[in-house]
């Protein structure tokens, strides 16, 4: 199975996003921001970083570029796509997941090993995980807070759209302390921590974060 | 040449923690009667040729898709010189 | 705009120039006319004048730092790749990769703009590794502000930890480690001294030449504006001319996204070896960079200014020289190689622009609007600036200092009054927890952080397959220095020695960064004069090179300098990362050994700070043969897994030391202050050459043979891990802390000073 991962000018996880997905068991394309192609990838990341400097707001630019077109439909097609923390952003502005990500509450950037709990097991990134599994994942980021309408938090509560949610404090004044979520199909996936650096404990806190490279290699979306 | 400003500012609902920041800071130069501040970005878009309500229109678009995020922040558009 | 072409000087050798406002001496002046043959233009004028300012030439420093050339330029695992002169020292770690690591200061803008200026430090010393060939992989920091609670400090703290957050978040680089100090000598003179490593194959080292006639010199990355014009020297007046250009703002700012950009197109021209040459623009800006170039290569080189891409099209040529616009580089490139150049410079959407080309007449010659208005031999400019013997000599105050000791100052006995001492000392602003400022650092980004702050040193894994690796850290003590320069700076090199030993890793070369006060100041220039030759002599000792450094004076307000703060970084290498060791205890039931020997030596010390405000006497003896043999069993005993946490015993004393290690991962300790030794002085003495470390039950035998094979005091002073529930660090007779109360005292008060306040 081939996972394409993108890199935007300013991208900064992608070379660990692809580590995650190698060492998951899977094969990786690099996919470039320029090129309109998604090299018939099985399943996109779109990784952490500071695209386009996070100028205007973060991944505001990022949305616009070219690889941006295909993956858009593809997505709503059915295409697996994670969202890693700029990622999130990302897809956020492209409205292919709900809401939006601001400031940190508290202001400063923050770095640090998170406590999660995994909501929900029904999405394409999330489905080696059981219900309820308390995981920790690095968290790094200074524009992180989750927001949308009240609406909003509650169909994405009432469906089961929360897919990993913060524990032991919220880190950035996230709403409802949503850390990630998913469209209603379950094929996109968008959250803040870094499950990228939590594969290997030599360089992480733990290796919670495999499992969302091992689910989407385990899964397949039905067209 | 003709010139666009676009201000965006982010939705009265949404938490300004920049704003918030400057609040505070103007308070502790003694500004105590300050009751809310918020903080926004100004754009001033130049260009060449003519502004015909048809440029107008592409601006006001390009403020809701890039220059503005419509979820957390709204925007409004007059035109300079 | 009547612009000074050299044809104009020639004609007219009386007319007055600003030479002192830019910050040139008189007889200075009068070298440069003698080295031309006329008076320099208005350009060579600016060139000469940051190019021989203290920032970029050394001159003050120079004939003192020719003692780092005289040691050996090897490491204990074989020959440098490049030492000082070039950018940064390259060290050979084994497997054909060599790693390059160098700290650089940034401390005046630090204090008129404390964000941008530590964020531009950040990106000036990441360049400097990139300009040798390197990808950079990590950077570390070393930051001392004035008293912590002060305002100023509320002012300049906060803003210097965003901006090398901000800039070294952006770039993807992570923090590994570093050190933050509060000391009331660094109030209006805070340090920010900026440290970046970079790894790369053994063929992919590239020098600072211009080497062949007919190649192309480019100038890539952000276009050049006003930015930072006097940054280096002193421009106290605006106008070169008439129509002089107005008032150019003197801060840097930085746009890490650009350096980010700037970074990946390099790495790019290096993997396609499209590159014969190249230099990062720092200090002085193109005047360093073509001067730099030109000098170290063979013959010249002839520039034309029109073609550098300018922000403000109104700069003046001699402006554009001074520049200090940030995020740039020069490459020297073959002319059949410059296609595919701007082709990959333009797939990362940075400009670039051939301005000149490398020519055989020994000269550097730049044109502006098809004049000549720099002709000038570049080694006088780059190489050949004035040296300077500062006078010097040992402060009448020094002998007095040194005879105020601490022996007289009342010291806590009962064990209510040690216990009260203690969670004192661990909240204290010098020894409490640095979360609050790490935690805004990145230290995932990469992959490859093995350890980062607060352990003992930062490591980096070099290659994932073999898991070969690097360990850094930074070590600096102002007041040790203060009361005996030399050996304060033996010190220094000492504890990042032992912190780089500490997690297993072999020192192999060190860096430096020397903090100081005015050099015209005979006081200062004692100091470092004996600093240097503390490190000098030091290195000799333990054997390591100098790779290269940095030097920053004129830390002084009015008469009030600096403590002499000369920063040792040191570089070591760890053939498997997976063994390396940890500071925090993790296993209860091992046994928990003191190394090396505790004596009754507080001078310099943090006790005497924090409690008695006092600084007097001498700094703890500096043995480094006693340092040579612990580092030895620090890394044997890594490496043969007879350790499972090491930490090395520094400021604040052994407490210090048992509490950060207790709480690291939360499992306390029970030790036993030894027979014969004041508990006070057990407790809070900063002897050097000492570390704690937990052994397994079944390694310990192997362990005390490695010590007495070489002679090294070791005693065993404890045990990991309580019988109680509750954790807690218990000294037997005389206290018991639960580590809750140690972790409230120990992690509140940074936060409570700095951490933004909330709104009203």
């Amino acid at each position: 199975m081939r996972i394409g991962v993108v890199t935007f000018p300013g991208s900064l996880d992608d070379g660990d996003a692809a580590r995650a997905v190698r060492l998951a068991g899977g094969e990786t394309v690099s996919l470039w921001h320029g090129d309109a192609d998604l090299h018939g990838v099985d399943a996109v990341v779109l990784p952490g970083g500071f695209s386009y400097g996070d100028y205007l707001r973060c991944g505001a630019i990022a949305r616009f570029a070219p690889v941006m077109q295909p993956l858009v439909g593809a997505a709503r097609a059915g295409l697996p796509v994670l969202g890693i923390c700029n990622g999130f952003q990302i897809l956020c502005e492209s409205h292919l997941l709900p809401g939006a990500l601001i400031r940190n509450d508290h202001r400063t950037f923050l770095c640090r090993d998170q406590r999660l709990r995994v909501d929900s097991v029904a999405t394409a990134w999330t489905s080696a995980y059981e219900t309820g599994t308390e995981i920790v994942v690095p968290l790094k980021n200074g524009e992180g807070g989750y927001v949308a309408d009240e609406r909003t938090l509650d169909e994405l509560e009432g469906e089961g759209r929360v897919v990993v949610r913060y524990l032991g404090g919220n880190p950035n004044g996230s709403h409802r302390d949503i850390a990630g979520i998913t469209n209603a199909r379950g094929n996109v996936v968008g959250l803040m921590p870094h499950p990228e650096h939590a594969v290997d404990t030599l360089t992480g806190p733990t290796t919670d974060g495999l499992g969302m490279f091992e689910s989407v290699l385990g899964s397949r979306v039905a067209p | 040449m003709p010139r666009v400003v676009v201000d965006v500012m982010p939705k009265t609902e949404i938490l300004d923690p920049q704003g918030k920041a400057v609040h505070g800071a103007l308070h502790r130069l003694g500004f105590d009667r300050v009751v809310s501040v918020r903080q926004g970005k100004r754009f001033e878009i130049e260009l060449e040729g003519d502004l015909t309500p048809e440029v107008v229109a592409g601006i006001e678009r390009a403020a809701g898709s890039l220059l503005a995020n419509p979820v957390i922040e709204e925007f409004t558009i007059h035109v300079e010189g | 705009m009547t612009v000074d072409t050299v044809k104009h000087a020639a004609e007219t050798p009386e007319h007055p120039q600003p030479w002192a406002e830019l910050g040139l001496r008189g007889e200075e002046y009068a070298r440069i006319r003698e080295i031309l043959g006329r008076r320099p233009t208005s350009s060579e004028l600016a060139m000469y004048s940051v190019m021989w300012s203290e920032h970029c030439s050394y001159k003050s420093s120079k004939i003192h730092l020719r003692r780092f050339g005289e040691l050996a330029q090897q490491t204990p695992v074989g020959k440098l790749l490049a030492g000082m002169g070039e950018n940064a020292g390259v060290v050979d770690v084994g497997q054909g990769y060599a790693v390059t690591f160098k700290v650089e200061s940034h401390n005046h803008p630090s204090y008129v703009e404390p964000h941008q200026g530590a964020a531009t430090g950040v990106g000036g010393i990441v360049r400097d590794i990139l300009a040798m060939g390197a990808r950079p992989v990590a950077v570390m920091d070393s930051l001392r502000f004035g008293p912590a609670a002060a305002p100023d400090t509320a002012r300049v703290l906060p803003a210097v930890v965003a901006g090398i957050g901000a800039y070294g978040n952006c770039l993807g680089l992570p923090n590994i480690g570093g050190e933050v100090v509060f000391d009331p000598a660094y109030a209006g003179n805070p340090l920010v001294n900026a440290l970046c490593v970079g790894v790369m194959r053994h063929e992919d080292l590239h020098l600072a030449h211009a080497s062949g006639v007919g190649n192309l010199v480019v100038l890539y990355g952000a276009r050049t504006g006003g930015d930072g014009i006097g940054g280096v020297s002193v421009l106290a007046s605006e106008t070169f001319g008439d129509e002089g250009p107005s008032k150019r703002p003197s801060v840097q700012v930085g746009d890490p996204f650009t350096e980010k950009l700037l970074i990946e197109c390099t790495l790019a021209l290096f993997a396609e070896g499209l590159v014969v040459g190249i230099q990062d623009l720092g200090g002085a800006g193109l005047s360093c960079a073509t001067s730099e170039l030109a000098s170290a290569g063979e013959g010249g080189m002839h520039v034309v200014l029109d073609r550098v891409p300018l922000r403000d099209p109104t700069l003046a040529p001699e402006e554009i020289l001074m520049s200090e616009s940030q995020e740039r580089m020069m490459a020297v490139v073959a002319p059949a190689a410059i296609d595919r150049v701007l082709e990959i410079c333009a797939r990362w959407d940075v400009d670039a622009s051939v301005v000149g080309e490398v020519t055989d007449s020994g000269r550097l010659t730049i044109e502006w609007r098809g004049e000549t208005v720099v002709d000038v031999p570049p080694r006088t400019v780059a190489h050949e600036g004035p040296v300077y013997e500062r006078p010097y000599a040992r402060p009448f105050w020094q002998d007095d200092l040194q005879a105020a000791g601490p022996s007289s100052l009342a010291r806590p006995a009962h064990p209510d009054d040690l216990r009260a001492t203690l969670l004192r000392m661990i909240a204290s602003p010098n020894l409490c927890s640095r979360a609050w400022v790490t935690d805004q650092y990145d230290r995932y980004v990469l992959g490859n952080t093995v350890l980062a702050q607060p352990e003992d040193s930062g490591m980096i894994r070099v290659d994932e397959q073999t898991a070969l690796g690097v360990a850094l850290a930074t070590d600096a003590n102002g007041r040790y220095a203060k009361l005996d320069p030399y050996v304060g700076t033996q010190l220094a090199l000492a504890e990042a020695h032992r912190n780089v030993a500490a997690v297993g890793a072999l020192p192999l070369a060190v860096t430096n960064c020397l903090n100081f006060g005015s050099p015209e100041d005979p006081d200062v220039m004692w100091q470092f004069a004996e600093a240097v030759r503390g490190l000098a002599d030091g290195c000799r000792a333990l054997g390591l090179p100098v790779t290269g450094g940095n030097v920053s004076l004129y830390n002084q307000t009015a008469a009030a300098a600096v403590l002499p703060t000369p920063v040792v970084g040191v570089l070591g290498v760890l053939d498997d990362v997976t063994r390396r060791t940890p500071s925090g205890f993790r296993t209860p039931g091992q046994t928990i050994y003191l190394l090396g020997t505790t004596r009754d030596e507080f001078g310099g010390s943090e006790w005497a700070h924090v409690e008695h405000d006092h600084l007097g006497g001498r700094p703890p003896a500096v043995d480094l043969d006693a340092e040579r043999a612990l580092a030895e069993i620090l890394v044997r005993g890594s490496r043969d897994r007879l350790v499972e946490a090491a930490h090395d015993v520094s400021d604040g004393g052994l407490a210090q030391a048992l509490v950060e290690s207790c709480l690291r991962y939360g499992i306390g300790a029970r030790v036993a202050v030894p027979a014969g030794i004041d508990p006070f002085v057990f407790l809070f003495a900063e002897s050097a050459a000492r570390a704690v470390v937990a052994v397994p039950r079944s390694a310990e035998a192997r362990f005390t043979d490695l010590c007495s094979a070489r002679g090294y005091p070791y005693q065993e002073i404890g045990v990991v891990g309580d019988a109680a529930g509750t954790p807690v660090l218990e000294v037997r007779e005389q206290f018991s802390v639960p580590l809750a109360e140690l972790r409230v005292a120990f992690e509140s008060t940074l936060p409570a000073l700095f951490a933004p306040a909330a709104a009203p």
